[in-house]
């Protein structure tokens, strides 16, 4: 904290730079930007027109029917999975949003009051979400197999809870908020670290109690953080996939956008129009989340 | 606080010291268009190995154990008798091959890779993916006349190899059965009886699993054979017949009848796990191809299997076809080594490999009449008399449909029927109109 007069910075425009810095400026903005536009915009926006067509995925494109709307017709009036597929991609976001995350967020509150051993329990909650989805869905064929669970060994059950679709999505809901509740955490964490004390010092004089200070001080204080928890939630709940293929190959109760998109695509099906029609209806859908964020950053900067 | 002062000083550091400043921007920039030629250069090579190496490459989509070492064998046997030949096996899982396929086929498929006879091969060439080999085909002595048909493109090229085929049928222990003195069923009634026979025994009649969506397909296949005869069977799955008719209700509601007598939770059990309870003795039989041998241990517990072909449900149409389907082997549209997968195509179309094939891998017969049946087993014999006796032979749901009316609507279908087999008529009416769309009629 010292008091020793600051030199006046001059303007930093463009002025200043020399030819060189131009050319690394452009050369740092322009490459990003062209690999972003190759690999993401460009197979996006493919995605969408080839919905419109009726291409096999063989031989040229030009030989492709133009179909109109019919495959989007299709897949709200006949196709069987995807009423289904758009209703347990709407649980899995509820159920990440009001279950998982809160949990996460109340682990991060109490590791960060320090208890004892919080290192141990910070690490095993930390664990689940350095394991890929596909290994998290094996690891957890252990706890529900029917034959050989621990779950139904302990309960004396025989519930098939990867087979029967009454249970199997609540079993992968279970499975993969095992991993979520963990990374809301860390993220949590962090951002409790950056409450300044001094506000919690201030609002307990004031007299307020610790819940009350959590919740009209430490909360709102970590907005930030709680724009890029509820983000990832929402674009991670749209695009559950990996979990879900490994069960059951997205069938019979677990059906999910991403799978049939998967299924209509990579398989041996190749309909390629058809299941392009799926991937731009969950674009649609994961588009309006990211306008919503959007609009809150461009909102808070304008502050 | 402080940094103002350490820019200027970064700045003055630029001016003073533009060494730093080059490489660290030289470096940056050279580390970036790296990474963008990296990023170009990402496509993929396929391994090289021409002629000139005798290499020849080979997708095989048997990765299972005995299927595995049978196909080994095979390769061996090449290398033996071709030693200017070298076959690089590339082995991917089953059903990951399947649903591969395509992606593999327009990317840098290998020379010569396993597929199925059938509509399922004529599809892709018809796209033109796949390379003729009826000069190697009309060479091979002894493959019968009967699957030319299904070794063939439309306009009469042959495109698969055949290898070995295996047939669907009524598996059940011997022992078991001897204990409680059961018959073989000779009508779908007397099917029925025995099954409630098996049931008041404590035993589950029918071992079932749909796990992977296509395990069912064989007992819907069955069950319109029966009933409504092969002809049939070819025109619904070709696409030319109304799946909401009244002929495909009644097979569904034949299925329904026998669901009481199947083993409860299909759909979360593979056929490896159905084939278990037989084995175990917990059930009485299990409707599947033979490879559910490979569940058994080779010696006195295969011996203890045996089978019937499944019994007749309308007696004007028999019990004469059955299901038989075909692997084999295919030709790649631009073979990096034409003469040596030629060479290797010719050999596993021989009798002698087709021999070398079926007696590591036990579960199916060599489809090459010169086989000699002398070496089979007890249960490869059977196969083969089930064979002679057929009068036609189908080679299943997804082999004689097209692949995306196969795995993106009839699995789901029949799933959705095994959950809830009350829902008939709805279920055709919403099959049909996918059936439509389509086959584009």
């Amino acid at each position: 904290m010292s008091a020793v007069a600051e030199p006046r910075q001059r303007g930093r425009g463009g002025g200043r730079l020399s030819t060189r810095d131009k050319v690394t400026v452009s050369l740092m903005m322009g490459i990003p930007t062209l690999v972003a536009a190759s690999l993401v915009w460009l197979p996006a926006i493919a995605s969408v027109v080839l919905s419109f067509f009726d291409w096999d995925g063989f031989g040229p494109l030009s030989e492709a029917e133009p179909v109109g709307l019919r495959w989007y017709e299709e897949a709200v009036t006949i196709y069987p999975a995807f009423w289904p597929a758009v209703q347990h991609n709407l649980i899995w976001l509820a159920a990440m949003f009001f279950v998982a995350t809160p949990i996460g967020l109340l682990c991060a509150v109490l590791i960060d009051r320090e208890a004892s051993g919080t290192k141990l329990y910070q690490t095993s909650l930390y664990l689940p979400v350095v394991l890929s989805m596909a290994l998290i869905g094996f690891v957890w064929q252990l706890m529900f197999s029917r034959d050989q669970g621990l779950i139904n060994a302990v309960l004396g059950t025989s519930i098939d809870w990867y087979g029967d679709s009454r249970y199997n999505l609540w079993a992968a809901l279970i499975a993969t908020s095992w991993r979520h509740v963990g990374y809301v955490m860390l993220l949590y964490l962090a951002g409790l670290k950056g409450v300044d004390p001094a506000l919690k010092e201030a609002a307990g004089i004031d007299g307020a109690s610790e819940i009350k200070t959590f919740f009209h001080v430490t909360f709102p204080v970590m907005f930030p953080i709680n724009v890029v928890v509820l983000v990832i939630t929402f674009i991670d709940s749209l695009r559950a996939f990996d979990l879900v293929w490994v069960i059951n190959r997205g069938r019979n109760g677990l059906e999910l956008l991403a799978t049939e998109v998967t299924r209509n695509i990579v398989g041996e099906a190749q309909r390629i129009g058809f299941g392009s029609a799926l991937a731009t209806i969950m674009l649609g859908m994961s588009s309006v989340f990211i306008l919503i964020y959007l609009r809150i950053v461009m909102r808070e900067e304008a502050r | 606080m402080s940094r103002p002062q350490s820019e200027l000083e970064y700045l003055a550091r630029f001016r003073t010291a533009p060494i730093s400043g080059v490489s660290r921007r030289a470096v940056l920039a050279g580390a970036l268009s790296v990474g963008a030629v990296g990023l170009v250069g990402c496509g993929g090579s396929g391994g090289g190995g021409g002629s000139a190496s005798g290499e020849v490459s080979f997708g095989n989509n048997q990765a299972d154990e005995a299927p595995l070492k049978a196909i080994k064998a095979n390769v061996a046997g090449f290398e033996k008798a071709h030693p200017d030949y070298k076959i690089k096996m590339n082995t991917v899982a089953h059903t990951t091959f399947q649903e591969n396929i395509n992606n593999y086929l327009q990317g840098a498929p290998d020379d010569v890779f396993a597929w199925f006879a059938g509509y399922r091969a004529r599809f892709f060439a018809e796209k033109g993916m796949v390379g003729d080999i009826s000069d190697v085909f009309g060479e091979t002595k002894g493959i019968p006349a009967s699957l030319k048909n299904a070794c063939s493109t439309a306009d009469g090229k042959q495109i698969v190899m055949p290898a070995t085929y295996y047939p669907w049928v009524v598996q059940y222990r011997k022992s078991v059965w001897k204990k409680h003195g059961y018959e073989i069923p000779k009508t779908i009634d007397q099917f029925t009886e025995l099954s409630k026979k098996m049931q008041k025994d404590g035993l589950t009649p029918m071992a079932f699993a749909d796990k992977d969506g296509w395990e069912a397909m064989g007992m819907f296949d069955i069950l319109n054979l029966r009933a409504n005869g092969y002809q049939f069977h070819v025109d619904l799955m070709s696409g030319k017949e109304d799946w909401s008719q009244a002929k495909v209700a009644k097979v569904f509601d034949l299925w329904k009848g026998l669901l009481p007598y199947h083993q409860k939770d299909a759909l979360g059990r593979t056929w490896q796990e159905a084939a278990q309870s037989l084995q175990q003795g917990k059930s009485g039989m299990y409707y599947l191809g033979t490879f559910m041998a490979q569940q058994f241990k080779t010696g006195a517990e295969q011996d203890d299997l045996d089978f019937f072909v499944f019994p007749e449900v309308d007696s004007t149409i028999g019990s004469g076809a059955i299901e038989a389907p075909t692997d084999g082997f295919m030709l790649s549209k631009r073979p990096k080594n034409e003469k040596g997968a030629k060479a290797f195509l010719s050999y596993l179309g021989s009798a002698d490999a087709q021999m070398a094939n079926v007696a590591a891998d036990p579960s199916a017969i060599a489809v090459n009449e010169n086989a000699d049946p002398t070496k089979y087993t007890s249960l490869q014999k059977r196969m083969l008399e089930v064979m002679k006796g057929a009068t036609d032979v189908a080679q299943f749901l997804d082999r004689d449909s097209r692949p995306d009316f196969a795995s993106t609507v009839m699995g789901p279908a029949i799933q959705s029927f095994i959950k809830n087999p009350n829902d008939i008529t709805s279920m055709l009416a919403n099959v049909e109109s996918q059936r439509k769309s389509i086959f584009g009629s």
